[in-house]
This record gives structure tokens, sequence and C-alpha cells, in this order.
């Protein structure tokens, strides 16, 4: 088997021993993976301490912390760090370090472009981040950058900047997965046999390509606008301040399922390993993601309902909108039944995918309610919005990165995870999360608007209770860091090559750790080794 | 699929009375303030606002229904399942009949709901046969109201910016010391929900909006209407409300404006048709056009109408 090929190898060329070499000159898709997967942290916890910023000052009505300017900076940045900074670049690490695994590559295919597409983002995210301390402070007028609003702010070059080197760094690190993917499977791994984590990636890369230069687009025009004298989105100088959002939220849909697929990938995964049970409907899995990528580009005008749409427009963005339900419904009910019938064990990366499954899900719910238009006259721009994306995005995107973080980490490190304190992670995010997030569901349908500073009495008591679970949501992430620091350098429990009973696929037949290079000779591909196990029927 | 949508009788009824019982105990009707525990959206006061409320609750009765039979199903399989139990891994991986149903029983609710929210849609777009039109300007941060004409009449000079309380607005400054309980008008907290100078406008009238916006976008929102309104400078909006009982209705910006865009509530006074012509002559008359100044001095004090706040 592949396994014993690569013990042959690895042991002539391992890491480089110098630390700056090994690590900014890296072109290792494992070492750029971990360094994609540590930046996604550290933006993590930087978010997330603007995230308690907010909540805190929601704590109780008036205004006792921060000034409302600052507090628009804080809602604004926290979105544009969650987004580019933590979740895309931790589902990037994670396609880094496991796509070359799953479908028995040597390495990615353009590794130099790699080393490129990380060492981009430090820089970009210190562009954005000064502007916390510069003198017209950062970024206010929401991660939507809508016009006229956003040009009003200081820091509008610096924003627009950084977008465009996050979106470099993207669209390379997108052409490299596809590449990857194309060109570099191990003979017999056809495409229909690839898992459903890779299929997620390469649909994703595609997204990520058609739509980041339509977001450089949308900004560069917004430079202009600001210091050059054009009036795109100037309606005084015959521009239209909703061509932008347009324009924007064609990057936009794409751009919120960028952040799902790989998610989608990562939980067909981990529920066939823990369930014992090959995935339920494999290639319906695979049509799903695909579809839902097409829909993603005819459905945008769905954040803009109430912009004053003419009535045909209401009517088709609505339905196709709604039709998402169908293919994300397929992917849940192929969740369930491919633990239906199985072998269930319930180790911390099952866990965290089983409560990715009911807590997207209710995401979605609220989603179809968001879609039917003339309830999203009331909903939209409330907090059952705010409550609607952190449902799809915390509990969707980001427990399925902890999930996958768990699920791999032992082939990374080499060494077994505290189950215990994995599990008192989870059980701490999993009830802290919903107090944060569920109560906003009634705050939005009570008629509280989002991005607001401060609230009516009556909003008092579900902002409270969502703040307490915003603390102890952000508390709990603390665990994380120190089962993640454990595993690295304090565990002493060795992990096996395949870690966990039911687990399939090429990347579990190479040891644990995976050593620097792996695959240089070809594997053989074995059916029955993958995942989702015998396609042909 | 082009009319149809939610007329008060009938199926909606009884998959209210079924799956939204719980909600609309606690959701009451036609409330004007948001309450303490509020949980879900209210019917509204206008002819109109039924239509989301409706759709908010069959929809979230739709979703409750599929939730309990995913996610029972989930828990179900997590019992029964287990590898403690000694449960053994089956090896199937495909049931057409099952893909089938639960593709096609979901598209069905879909056109379901898609035939309802249509007609909501529909009669939302039709701003004619309106008796009044009133145009609404966003500021950073208040509202201007013009009122353009009424029943077919012309109104000129009567339009007013209308912005935060002052009570409120001293109390939300950081660090004020003032307590937000405290601001009460008619015995109900109006903290950030209360204006210097109402909207009024009478019930029982088609009322065209004209909205737009001076500088920034905002959003023109009163929930017990039933909708939102984006107003975008360069762009006029219409949509349209005919209020069916009297009172005080109060909402806010809902499009991110800058600053203060928490502290620019909207209050909406719909009174008795008479009583609006009445408040509409005075107003008339007081901004007519005066040969002797000092005007606005006294154009404040002669209006009893206007402020709400005792």
């Amino acid at each position: 088997m592949a396994h014993a090929a690569t013990h042959d190898h690895h042991d002539h060329h391992g890491a480089p021993s110098n630390f700056f070499v090994r690590w900014c000159m890296s072109t290792n898709h494992k070492d750029i993976g971990t360094l994609y997967l540590v930046f996604a942290l550290v933006m993590f916890f930087i978010g997330g301490s603007f995230a308690m910023v907010i909540r805190a000052e929601l704590f109780k009505p008036g205004l006792q912390l921060v000034q409302p300017y600052f507090f628009n900076e804080m809602t604004t940045m926290h979105a544009l760090v969650m987004i580019f900074g933590a979740v895309m670049p931790a589902f990037v690490g994670l396609g880094n370090w496991m796509i070359p695994l799953m479908i028995g590559a040597p390495d990615m295919a353009l590794p130099r472009m790699n080393n490129l597409s990380f060492w981009i983002m430090p820089f970009a995210f210190a562009l954005l981040l000064s502007t916390l301390f510069s003198a017209g402070g950062a970024p206010a007028g929401g991660w939507t950058m809508y016009p006229p609003l956003a040009l009003q702010g200081g820091s509008v070059a610096q924003m627009v900047f950084a977008i465009h080197l996050m979106g470099i760094s993207s669209i390379m690190g997108s052409i490299n997965i596809i590449a990857t993917i194309l060109n570099m499977r191990a003979p017999g791994m056809d495409l229909l046999k690839m898992p459903v984590f890779v299929w997620s990636w390469l649909i994703t890369a595609f997204l990520l390509i058609a739509v980041m230069p339509v977001l450089a687009g949308a900004v560069t025009m917004l430079l202009t606008d600001k210091y050059f004298g054009t009036s795109f989105f100037n309606a005084a100088g015959g521009g239209d301040p909703v061509l932008y959002q347009h324009i924007f939220w064609f990057f936009g849909h794409p751009e919120v399922y960028i952040m799902i697929l790989p998610a989608f990938g990562v939980i067909s995964e981990i529920i066939p390993t823990f369930a014992r049970k090959p995935i339920f409907g494999y290639k319906a899995m695979v049509f799903a993601i695909a579809s839902i990528a097409f829909l993603s580009f005819i459905v945008w005008a769905h954040h803009m309902f109430a912009v004053g749409l003419p009535l045909g427009a209401e009517v088709f963005f609505m339905y196709a909108t709604m039709l998402i339900a169908v293919p994300t419904g397929v992917k849940v009910f192929n969740w369930v039944s491919t633990m239906w019938g199985g072998s269930m064990t319930f180790e911390t990366p099952m866990l965290f995918a089983i409560a990715f499954v009911i807590l997207f899900t209710i995401g979605g719910f609220s989603g179809l309610m968001l879609a039917l238009a003339p309830a999203d006259f009331q909903y939209h721009d409330t907090y059952f919005v705010v409550a609607h994306f952190h449902y799809v995005l915390v509990t969707g995107a980001v427990f399925s990165i902890i999930a996958a973080t768990y699920y791999w980490l032992p082939k990374w490190t080499g060494r077994m995870y505290s189950e215990f304190w994995g599990k008192m992670h989870f059980w701490n995010s999993v009830i802290w999360v919903n107090v944060l997030f569920f109560p906003q569901h009634f705050l939005g349908l009570a008629g509280m608007p989002r991005r607001i500073p401060d609230y009516n009495v009556a909003f008092a008591n579900f902002n409270m209770i969502s703040s307490i679970g915003g603390f102890l949501f952000g508390a709990s992430q603390l665990i994380f860091v120190g089962v993640l620091i454990h595993a690295v350098w304090g565990s002493k429990k060795k992990a096996t090559d395949r870690v966990w009973e039911g687990a399939k696929g090429l990347e579990w037949t190479v040891p644990s750790p995976a050593p620097f290079h792996t695959f240089e000779v070809p594997p053989v591909i074995n059916d029955d080794e993958l995942a989702h196990g015998h396609v042909d029927h | 699929m082009t009319s149809g949508g939610i007329k008060p009788h009938g199926i909606k009824r009884a998959v209210l009375s079924g799956l939204g019982g719980a909600l609309a105990l606690f959701g009451g009707s036609a409330m004007a303030n948001p309450k303490p525990w509020q949980l879900n959206m209210t019917r509204g006061a206008s002819e109109w606002s039924s239509v989301p409320y409706h759709l908010n609750n069959i929809a979230l009765g739709v979703c409750v229904g599929i939730g309990i039979l995913v996610f029972g199903a989930m828990f179900i399989a997590m019992f029964r399942f287990r590898k403690s139990r000694g449960a053994v891994a089956e090896k199937w991986t495909h049931n057409t009949m099952l893909e089938v149903v639960w593709t096609t029983v979901p598209v069905i609710i879909l056109i379901t709901l898609a035939y309802l929210a249509t007609g909501g849609l529909t009669s939302f777009a039709n701003t004619t046969g309106s008796q009044m039109t009133v145009k609404v300007t966003g500021y950073q941060w208040k509202w201007r109201y013009d009122y353009v004409d009424y029943k077919g009449k012309p109104i000129d000079h009567v339009g007013f910016m209308s912005k935060l309380d002052r009570l409120s607005d001293e109390t939300r400054q950081l660090d004020s010391g003032m307590d937000p309980n405290a601001v009460q008008t008619d015995g109900e907290n109006t903290y950030l929900l209360n204006v210097d100078k109402p909207l009024v406008v009478p019930v029982g009238t088609k009322i065209r909006f004209v909205i737009t916006a001076g500088d920034v976008i905002h959003s023109w929102w009163v929930p017990a209407l039933g909708w939102k309104m984006d107003a975008i400078p360069g762009i006029v909006n219409a949509a349209w409300t005919n209020i069916e009982k009297p009172g005080v209705y109060r909402g806010q910006c809902a499009e991110l404006c800058g600053q203060d865009h928490g502290f620019m509530p909207i209050v909406v006074k719909a009174v008795p048709e008479a009583e609006f012509e009445q408040w509409l002559a005075q107003q008339q008359a007081a901004n007519a056009p005066k040969p002797a100044a000092a005007a606005p001095a006294t154009a404040q004090a002669t209006t009893p109408a206007q402020g709400n706040q005792g």
C-alpha cells in the first residue's frame, strides 16, 4: 500500500531546521496549511474581541462603553476580519493540508504561488487593522461598504487595498486548488471517486475565481469615487448608489457559499467515519453542492428586497432563493440517512458535526423565511438577520472548521488531543452559542434593527441574555486553544495512522504525523478504501 | 402563480391555530411598542401588515414541522445506532424512493409558500388609488415629512423635520448617568423611540409614501405598517399603507447611516379623519406665508397636535 511507499522516502528530506526558512520560505503544502490555520485562529480571536466589545455595549440599554462611531467600526471590522481573515483562510488551510493527502498528490500543483498567496494575507490584515489606530479611524460603514456612507468615513484607501490583497490571495489559492485537483490526482482517483471535501473545494475555488474580481471592481469604483472624482455611485453626478449593491451582492452571495460549501465537504467526511457507514447518496451530495453553487449566482438581490426593486425582480429573486432549499435539504437528509443504520460513536469531531447539521439547518430555516420577500420587508436589517447568518456562519462554517481540526489534528501532530477537554469545548460552545444567537431571533421579530449601539428597554432582556452567551462562548474558545497547545506539544498519547476506527480515504494511509513529504510515489487506489465506499452502485 | 396570496380566512387560519398558536399568544395584536420578552412579530395596524405576519407564522410553522421530523430522525438514529448499544453498521448508500420523496415534497411546500408570498408582493406593489401622498426624506440623522396632497388637493407648506426627542437624546449620551427606564410617554417606555414631531396621518386612508434621502441611504421602517423601504439619495421609492386603528406607531431607521443610525426613530400618529383634517388646516394656517416676522416661534406654540410626550 501507499503507506509503505511513503515510509521509504520521507526520512531523506524532512522540514528545514531554520525557523525562517521553514515557515517564511515554505513551499510545502502541509506547512503552508498550518500557517493558514494559525493565521485564521489568530484572526478568529481578534475578530472575536471586536464582537466582545459589541456585546458588552449591548449588555444593557444606554451607552456605557464606547461612542456610536466606534461601535460601527467594531461591527464593520468584526465582519471583515471574521469573513476574510478567519473563515476563508481556515478553509484554505484545511484544503492545503488535506487535498493533496486525499487525492494522493505529493504537494500542491503550484507550491511557490502557494507561499505567496499565504504571505499576502498578513500584510493585507496589517493594513486593514492599522486603520484602528489611524486618524480617520477604521471603516465604519458596515462590511458591505454601501456608498455613499462608506465614502464618508476615513480609511477608504486602506480598506480597498486590503481587500484587493485578500482577493489576489484568494484567487491564487483557488487557481492552485483547481490545478492540483484537476492535474495531480493519483492514477485511479477519478473525479467521481474523490472525497466530498475535495469536490466541495473544487467547486468553491471556481466560485472564488468568478466573484473575487467582481468585488475588486466594486471597491475600486468606491476608491475612484472617493479620490478621483468619478460618480459611479454618486447620484448627484449621474451615478446610482443601488448599482453598487447589485455588484457587491453579485460577489456577496457566492461569497456566502464560499464559506459554507467546504463546510459541507468537511461534514460529509466526518459523519461517515463515525457512523462507520458509507455516505448516503455520494453523487447527490456532489450535484447538490454544484447546484447550490450555480444558484448562488442568481439570487443576489434577495439582500436588496427593501431597496425598491420592481415587482418582477422581487418575484424572480424570491423564487430563485427558495429553490436553494431543495439541494440544501437533500444534503441534510443525506447526512441523517448516513447516520441511520450506522454504528455511531461520539468523539469530539462527530459532536461538532452533529451540532453543525442541527444548527446549520436552523439557520437554513430562517433563511427560507427571509427568502419570502413580503416577510423580509419586516425581517430585513433586523436582529433576525443577524441571528440567521450567525447560525449559518458560526454554528455552520466555524463549527465545521473546529470539527475538521479535531478530526485531522491527530494526523497533523501525531498525537491525540484530550478527548475530555475536547468535549468540554464542545458542550460549552454548543450551549453558549445558542444562548448567544437564539434570542436574537426574538429581538429581530420584536423590531430591533441591526447595527445599533443602543436600544429601547423592551429589548433589554434578550440582549442581556445574548451578551452573557457571547462572553461565555468567547471564553469557551480558550479551551480550544488549550486543547490545541496540549495536542501539539503536551500530549503523550500517540495517534495511530488510521486514527479513527471508521476512517477511510487516502489521508489515513500515511503515517501520523504525516511526514513532510507524502505520496512521492503515487498510491494504489483501492475503491474499498474511499470514504464513500463503492460508487458504482 | 402571479396572483393568489393571503387573505384572512380558510386554510391559513387552520394552519395558524395548529402551529402558530403558541406564538400568536405571545404576539398579541396591533401593539404600538415592542414589549419586553416579545417573541414574535405582531399583526400590525394596517390593511397590508397582516401579510408578512401571517407569512411569517406559516413559514415558521412549516420550518418547525420539518425540523421536528429531521431532528427527530437524527435523535432516534443517535439513540438506536450507537456502537455502545451493539449496533452494526449497514452498507446501503441509496434509496431511490426516499430521495424522490424528499426532493419533491419540499418543492410542493415551496410552491405553496411562493404562491402566498407572490400575492402579498403584488398587493404591496400596487400604490395606485391613494388618497394622500407624503414625501419622506432621510437625513443624517432625522426624517423630514412633506405633505404633498390629500384627497386630490395639493398641500402647500406643510412639512417638518422629525428627530429624536430631547429626553432620549440626553439620556443616550455616553456616561450621561441618566436612566433609559425613566424615558416614558403615556406610561410606556419610549427611550430612543420618540420624536419631537410625529408624522400625523388619518386612519382608513390609502396613503402613498414617496421615500428618498438627502445624504446617505436610510430605511424607513414602522413595524406596525408591515414594511420598510430604503430611502436612497437620487432615487424616489414608493410604498403605501392604510392604517386601520388610531394609535401611535413607532419605528426606527433600518439601514446603517452613520454614527447616529440608532438614534433617528420614526413616530406615526394615526388619528381619525376629522381630527387629521383639523390638524392639517391648522398646520396650513400656521405655515402660510405671513406678512409679519416671528413666524417660527408662534408656529411652534400654536400646534397642539404635534408632540406626543405630553
